[in-house]
């Protein structure tokens, strides 16, 4: 584990000039370089992929490290069975494939090798949400966090950019027992400051706002700061959060959202049927009733285009974010 | 490091009587618990026994020793027989497997590797451990730990198409710290295999997977000895026993009959059997 941090909220040490210089990185390309990292310095970890080590970025590690790579073919129930044995033989297996394939296709092995079984493994994902863009409704996961979620002993992680990426793998292969990480396709904008370090549970607080608290995880980091910024040259307060561990949720930080604005928007390149708004309702309908209003694909499937253009069909977007609000408000 | 392991039975009249005592206690425990699968715990008992008490080296006192062969029952319904084999070798006390099944026992209907010790993954749900056994093989390997890694699955639980994906990794990656066992008892829970779901010719098609091949009489005593030290000299590959068995063995009335697959014997069965089992 890493080293404690501070219970209390974080908040941003605002350099917002040296963040935005940063050019966008894929969190997939980050997971790549945090592997080949750690393939160095921690010889129990172990890597298998299903035929697609170059998309998922695990052929950094594969070249450098053969000999604790394991190709497994078009095979992701296999892949996973065999990352739970070598898990019980004390190595730290990282198994990676397509989020769709990875969750869907193996759901009942990660159910039972994995999580009743609660062996050691890591399932870290690509290729999630609609950005995958061009392939299609076939290849884009939109319902990944709610098949993760509700399995016990699973921890589910969503990191915003590269430099969260990082921090998270090199934090969860210190934890103990399964862990599923959502990473994306795109190259994404850099949000995270300089100095921040990633806690399994703990959300980022960009601000807490007055009128309306943003909780986004992944891409939609991005978005939601752009809506505040707009929204606060509209006189709106608007807070952002960085929920980036959706189970176990960050109950306190969404509490004390709750509280100071008594409206919640969720924003996720997800089904907002069990996914991140699927979490946050949970708690708060049981803990602080609020209005919450829930952006990300509405029960439908994907289909193919551009990441952008397919992101404004789905109103994932800090404009439809910005709209969401201030007819919330308008109640 | 001290390594105690129980004393390894060479013996074949031991074996058998060992054999005897697990079949019995298997049935105690499905008639205790009033329901589980009599048949297929039943048919792989020879070789379980073979596998557990002539060829593994284990400690229970220390469940996780890191030198222990390792056992995985694919076929987790046959959960009575690997729990009869455990309490046999002091896994847990044996009045234990009077709660087979039993709300908060550790004794679940499969084998869960929370509750108890020594279990080495939690299986169930058919057709997942083999790929799991692969995995323990190769981390092993990856170790230089000359540990082994035992594996029975069913004949009907080859239908599952990952046990043949596992059957490739298996190959591929020249996995021969790893025994396999299928035990070819032909029945399923709706009848015949080659009526429901047909997996002949198993001995060719596992051939034709890059495996080595054993067939033999999955309850003759010194064929399953010497298959199992076949399948230990077979480097290069892996290694499967075909061991073609009869459901429900051991007991005249439980023998080749389908609805004896998860149907617990009653009482007077039971009495039945025991005397049967002793006599046998």
């Amino acid at each position: 584990m890493g080293e404690a941090q501070s219970t209390e909220h974080r908040t941003q040490n605002t350099d917002k000039s040296r963040t935005e210089e940063k050019k966008p990185v894929a969190t997939r390309d980050a997971y790549g370089k945090a592997l080949l990292e750690l393939g160095e310095k921690r010889p129990d970890v172990v890597v298998l992929d299903a035929d697609l080590s170059g998309s998922t970025k695990t052929i950094g590690f594969a070249k450098k490290f053969p000999d604790r790579f394991f190709n497994m073919g078009i095979a992701e129930q296999d892949m996973i069975g065999t990352a739970a044995g070598l898990a019980l033989t004390g190595k730290v297996p990282f198994a990676s494939t397509f989020a769709v394939f990875e969750t869907g296709r193996a759901w009942d092995q990660i159910r039972l090798t994995v999580c009743y079984s609660n062996t050691n493994v890591k399932l870290v994902a690509t290729h999630s949400g609609i950005t995958v863009g061009e392939d299609g409704a076939s290849h884009q996961a939109l319902e990944d966090i709610a098949l993760m979620r509700a399995l016990p002993n699973m921890t589910v992680i969503v990191p915003a950019d590269a430099a969260e990426t990082e921090s998270v793998i090199n934090t969860i292969v210190d934890q103990k027992g399964p862990v599923y990480v959502r990473l994306g396709r795109a190259k994404v904008p850099c949000v995270m400051p300089d100095d921040y370090k990633f806690t399994p549970g703990k959300a980022f607080v960009f601000h807490i706002g007055k009128d309306v608290n943003i909780v986004a995880a992944g891409i939609t980091v991005d978005m939601a700061r752009k809506a505040a910024e707009i929204l606060s040259e509209e006189g709106i307060d608007a807070g952002v959060v960085n929920m980036s561990t959706i189970k176990p949720l960050d109950e306190e930080t969404l509490l004390t959202a709750a509280q100071s604005s008594g409206l919640i928007v969720t924003a996720e390149e997800h089904s907002v049927i069990g996914g991140l708004g699927g979490a946050v309702c949970e708690f708060l309908a049981e803990n602080y009733p609020v209005p919450v209003k829930r952006i990300g694909t509405q029960d439908s499937f994907g289909c193919s285009g551009s990441p952008a253009e397919l992101l404004k069909l789905h109103g994932i977007t800090a404009e439809n974010i910005v709209e969401t609000i201030k007819e919330a408000l308008k109640k | 490091m001290t390594v105690m392991t129980k004393g390894k039975i060479t013996d074949v009249q031991e074996l058998k009587n060992v054999a005897k005592k697990i079949r019995i206690n298997i049935l105690h425990m499905l008639t205790q618990a009033g329901s589980g699968h009599t048949g297929g715990s039943l048919s792989a008992a020879d070789v379980a026994v073979a596998i557990y008490f002539s060829k593994m080296s284990f400690n229970p006192d220390n469940p996780k020793w890191e030198n222990r062969d390792r056992f995985i029952l694919s076929k987790g319904h046959a959960a009575p027989l690997l729990y009869a084999i455990m309490a046999e070798a002091g896994y847990f006390p044996m009045e234990t497997i009077n709660n087979l099944r039993k709300v908060e026992s550790p004794l679940q209907g499969h084998p869960c590797c929370k509750h108890i010790p020594g279990i080495e993954v939690s299986t169930g749900s058919l057709g997942q451990g083999l790929s799991v056994a692969n995995g323990m093989a190769l981390g092993l390997r990856l170790d230089n730990n000359p540990a082994k890694v035992y594996c029975i699955m069913g004949d009907g639980e080859t239908q599952e198409g990952q046990i043949w994906e596992a059957a490739m990794t298996s190959a591929h990656y020249k996995i021969d710290n790893l025994c396999a066992v299928v035990d070819n008892n032909e029945l399923q829970i709706d009848g015949p295999v080659e009526e429901v779901m047909g997996i002949q010719p198993i001995h060719d098609k596992w051939e034709a997977f890059g495996w080595h091949v054993i067939s033999i009489d999955g309850h003759d005593m010194e064929e399953i000895l010497k298959a199992l030290d076949e399948a230990e000299s077979v480097k290069g590959k892996p290694t499967v026993i075909i061991a073609n068995t009869t459901k429900g063995k051991g007991v005249s009335f439980f023998e080749d009959k389908v609805e004896y697959h998860g149907v617990a014997p009653s009482q007077e069965e039971f009495d039945k059997a025991v005397k049967e089992i002793r006599n046998g």
